[in-house]
C-alpha cells in the first residue's frame, strides 16, 4: 500500500519540476514582450472592445461581423489587437456580466454588447459606470451611456423573399429563425411579405430551432423542409443555420442537379455555400454590423459618443444589403426585381412588416 | 483500514485536480503559452479583487446546490441527469411566484423559495415514479424531462409572462435575494443571500443522509433494493422519495438564479449547464455534501477564472475552453481513479 503512495507522490512531483522548468524559460520570453508593449502605445490611447454573445467571435455571422469592423477600426488607426482594442468570448450567459465588468476595469472607453441577449446586464452595467460609453447591437438600452444599433433587417429580409419568390420552382419556400424573440420576428416578417408580394400564391413554412448555436437541429429542420418539396430556405439563426447550409450541400453532392438554395444572413454567407463547383447559396442579407461598430467607434473617438440615442441602419444607409456574388444563381431578372422593390422600399411606395400582426396587414392589402 | 480509506477520498480529487492542471500546463506549453501566466490570470479572474470573489462565490452558489442534487440521487443509485431541467423549471417558478404574488418579504421571499423546490420536485417525482412503478430507467426519463423543461419554460415566458417578449420583468423586491450591501462590498458583483442558504441546505442533507433513518433506507435501496425490500422498508416509496428530494434541490438551484443573481428569467437558446455540471460536482466531491461544497467552488472558480485568461494572459478563447475541459475531465474521472484503486487495494488486501 504504501508503495503506491510514494510512487504516486514521486510522479506528481516530478511532472511539477518538468513544468516549472519550461514555465521559468517562458517567463523570461514574457518580460521582453512586456517590454516591447510600453514602447508601442503611442497612436491613441482610445480603447475599443466587444463582448460576444453565446455565439462566439468565429459565428460567421454578426459577432463574426463586429469583430470585422473592430479589426478595421482599428487598422484604420494603426492599433494594435489586444492593445487598443479586444473581445470577451461568452459561453453561455452567466458570462455576460464579467465580461463586460473585465473590460470597463481594463479600462476601456468604448463597449460594444454584440446582440439582444445581453441587453439586461448591459442595463445594469451602464448605470454602474456611467463614464464609460456602450452600445448594444439589435435592442435597446435606454441609459444615458448606452448607443442602441438598430437594424432595418425587415427590408432586407423583404428584398431576399423577392429572390427567393423568383427562384423557387415549386413556389415553396421556408424560413428557419433561431429563438423566437422580437428581433427575429422582423426577419420572418420582412421575407412573408416580400415572398407574398411577388407570388401570393407561394408557401412560406415558417421553423424556429429556439437556439443560435445549434447546428443539428438546424441540419434536421432544413432536412424536413427539402424532403417537402421546398427549395429555398431562408435562415436567420445564427451558428443554427451552419446545418441548414451542411444539409443543403449534402443534397446537392449526391445529387448535382437538384435546384436547392439557401440564403444566408447577417454576412455575406457564400464562402459557406461553397460545395465543389456548385454553390448553394443564392443570397445573403446583409447586415453590416462591421460598418456600424466602425463608424460608432470613430465617433466615440471624436467625442460624438450616440448615448442614449436609437440608431437605425436600414438600406438607406447602405447598412442593409443584398449579396450578388452568385452570379449563375442570382440571374439579372432576379437582381432587376430586387432592385424595383428597393426603390419602392426607399421612395416609401411600401412600409415593409415588422412584426406578424403587421405581416397580416400587409397580406390583407395585397 | 478506515482511516485509511478516509486519506484516500479526501486525496484523490485533490491529485486528479492538480493532474487536470498539469495536463492544461502542457497544452498551454505545447501551444507556445506560459502556463504560469496563464493560471495567473485564472487565479485572478477567480480571487483578483473583491468583485471576483463576489462573482466566484456567485457562480459556485447554484452549483452546490445542483450538486446536492445529482449526490443525493446517487446515494440511492439513481442517475438524475435532470438536474438541469429541475434548475429551469425552478428557476421559472420562483420567478413567476416573484412577479405575480404581492406580499412582505417574511411571506413572499420563503413562499418563491418553496415554489422553486416544488416545482424541481415535481420534475423529479414523474421520473422517480415511473422508475418505481413500470421500472422505467430514470437517465432516459430525466433527460426527455430536460427538454421538457426548457421549451415549455421558453414557452411560458413568451405567451404568459409577458406579452412576446424574452425577458420577463424584474421580481418584486420582497422576493428579491439580492443584495445591495454584499454588492457594494464587492464593487457591484451579483453576490446575494443564496450562498448562506446554499450552505445550510448543503448541511441539512448531510444530516438526512448520515443521521436519520430516512437517509439510511435511501441509502440502503441503493445498495441493494432485494436485500431492502426483505428487510422490509417500502423500496419504491424510498425511489421516489429520492428522486423528490433531488428534484427539489435541483429546484432550488433554479431559484438562486432567479431570485438571486438575475432577479428574472430571459428565454434560453439552450440549458444552463448549471444541472449538467452538478453531475461532475456531485461526482468530485464524492456524492458527500462537504465534497459537494468545495466541487462547487472549484467549478465556481474555473468558470469565472477562465474569462480573465484570454484578456489577461492573451490565450485564446478556443484554447481556454479546451483548457478547463480537460481539468473538468481529469475531475470528473476521480471517480473513475478512485474505484479503480479502491478495487486495486481491494484485491491487495485480501
Amino acid at each position: 500500500m504504501r508503495k503506491n503512495w510514494t510512487l504516486l507522490l514521486a510522479l506528481l512531483l516530478s511532472v511539477g519540476m518538468v513544468l516549472a522548468a519550461c514555465g521559468g524559460g517562458a517567463d523570461k520570453e514574457e518580460e521582453t514582450k512586456d517590454a516591447d508593449k510600453g514602447e508601442e502605445e503611442t497612436t491613441t490611447d482610445f480603447k475599443v472592445a466587444m463582448v460576444t454573445d453565446i455565439g462566439g467571435v468565429d459565428d460567421k455571422s454578426f459577432n463574426q461581423s463586429a469583430w470585422e469592423g473592430l479589426k478595421a477600426w482599428g487598422e484604420e488607426h494603426g492599433i494594435e489587437e489586444k492593445k487598443g482594442f479586444d473581445y470577451a468570448q461568452s459561453n453561455d450567459k452567466a458570462d455576460y456580466m464579467p465580461n463586460l465588468t473585465r473590460l470597463i476595469r481594463d479600462e476601456y472607453n468604448m463597449i460594444f454588447a454584440i446582440g439582444f441577449e445581453l441587453k439586461e446586464d448591459l442595463n445594469k452595467v451602464a448605470k454602474q459606470y456611467p463614464d464609460t460609453h456602450f452600445a448594444i447591437v439589435d435592442d435597446v438600452v435606454e441609459q444615458d451611456n448606452v448607443a442602441s444599433i438598430n437594424f432595418k433587417e425587415h427590408q432586407g429580409s423583404f428584398l431576399v423573399g423577392v429572390a427567393a419568390a423568383m427562384k423557387t420552382k415549386t413556389n415553396k419556400v421556408g424560413f428557419v429563425g433561431g429563438v423566437d424573440s422580437p428581433l427575429i420576428s422582423k426577419f420572418e416578417s420582412g421575407f412573408i411579405a416580400g415572398v407574398k408580394s411577388v407570388n401570393p400564391d407561394i408557401e412560406v413554412d415558417v421553423q424556429y430551432a429556439e437556439s443560435f448555436g445549434a447546428a443539428d437541429k438546424g441540419k434536421v429542420i432544413a432536412s424536413n423542409m427539402y424532403n417537402n418539396d421546398i427549395d429555398v430556405i431562408y435562415h436567420a439563426s445564427g451558428g443554427t443555420g451552419n446545418g441548414v447550409f451542411n444539409e443543403a450541400k449534402d443534397l446537392k453532392k449526391n445529387d448535382p442537379d437538384r435546384d436547392i438554395w439557401v440564403i444566408g444572413v447577417d454576412r455575406d454567407q457564400h464562402e459557406e455555400g461553397q460545395i465543389g463547383d456548385h454553390n448553394v447559396t443564392l443570397t445573403s442579407m446583409v447586415k453590416r454590423v462591421d460598418v456600424a461598430v466602425h463608424d460608432l467607434s470613430n465617433k466615440a473617438m471624436n467625442g460624438e459618443h450616440h448615448g442614449g440615442e436609437v440608431l437605425e441602419y436600414g438600406l438607406e444607409e447602405d447598412a442593409i444589403n443584398v449579396a450578388t456574388t452568385n452570379e449563375d444563381a442570382m440571374t439579372q431578372d432576379i437582381i432587376d426585381a430586387v432592385e424595383d422593390w428597393k426603390e419602392k422600399i426607399l421612395s416609401g411606395d411600401i412600409e415593409v412588416p415588422k412584426t406578424r400582426e403587421e405581416t397580416e396587414k400587409f397580406l390583407e392589402a395585397l | 483500514m478506515s482511516s485509511s480509506h478516509r486519506l484516500f477520498s479526501v486525496l484523490i480529487p485533490i491529485i486528479s485536480v492538480l493532474l487536470g492542471l498539469i495536463a492544461g500546463a502542457v497544452i498551454m506549453l505545447l501551444s507556445g503559452y506560459n502556463p504560469i501566466t496563464g493560471y495567473a490570470a485564472l487565479w485572478r479572474g477567480a480571487f483578483g479583487d473583491a468583485y471576483t470573489i463576489g462573482e466566484t462565490i456567485r457562480r459556485s452558489t447554484p452549483y452546490i446546490l445542483s450538486g446536492l442534487a445529482v449526490a443525493f440521487a446517487f446515494r440511492a443509485n439513481l442517475f438524475n441527469i435532470g438536474a438541469e431541467g429541475q434548475v429551469i423549471v425552478g428557476w421559472l417558478a420562483a420567478v413567476w411566484v416573484g412577479i405575480s404574488v404581492e406580499a412582505p418579504m417574511v411571506i413572499h421571499l420563503p413562499l418563491a423559495i418553496l415554489a422553486a423546490a416544488l416545482a424541481g420536485a415535481l420534475w423529479g417525482f414523474i421520473p422517480g415514479l415511473l422508475k418505481a412503478k413500470l421500472g422505467v430507467h430514470e437517465v432516459i426519463v430525466t433527460i426527455m424531462m430536460n427538454y421538457i423543461a426548457l421549451y415549455s419554460t421558453n414557452e411560458i415566458i413568451r405567451n404568459v409572462l409577458t406579452d412576446h417578449k424574452t425577458t420577463t420583468e424584474s421580481i418584486h423586491e420582497s422576493a428579491s435575494m439580492a443584495s445591495e450591501w454584499l454588492g457594494s462590498i464587492t464593487f457591484f458583483s451579483r453576490l446575494h443571500y443564496g450562498i448562506l442558504l446554499a450552505l445550510f441546505i448543503a448541511i441539512i442533507i448531510w444530516f438526512l443522509i448520515d443521521r436519520t433513518t430516512i437517509g439510511y433506507e435511501l441509502k440502503a435501496v441503493g445498495f441493494n433494493p432485494h436485500a431492502s425490500k426483505y428487510a422490509g422498508m417500502n423500496v419504491s416509496k424510498n425511489i421516489i422519495l429520492a428522486m423528490v428530494i433531488s428534484g427539489a434541490l435541483g429546484g432550488l438551484a433554479g431559484a438562486m438564479e432567479g431570485l438571486g443573481t438575475y432577479g428574472n428569467i430571459s428565454v434560453m437558446s439552450g440549458f444552463s449547464n448549471i444541472g449538467f455540471d452538478g453531475i461532475a460536482v456531485a461526482l468530485l466531491g464524492a456524492n458527500t455534501p462537504l465534497g459537494v461544497v468545495i466541487a462547487a467552488f472549484l467549478f465556481g472558480t474555473l468558470k469565472e477564472g477562465a474569462g480573465e485568461m484570454p484578456t489577461g494572459a492573451g490565450i485564446p478563447t478556443e484554447l481556454v475552453d479546451v483548457i478547463i475541459a480537460i481539468i473538468i475531465f481529469f475531475v470528473a474521472s476521480s471517480y473513475i481513479i478512485r474505484w479503480a484503486l479502491l478495487r486495486f487495494k481491494g484485491g491487495k488486501s485480501k
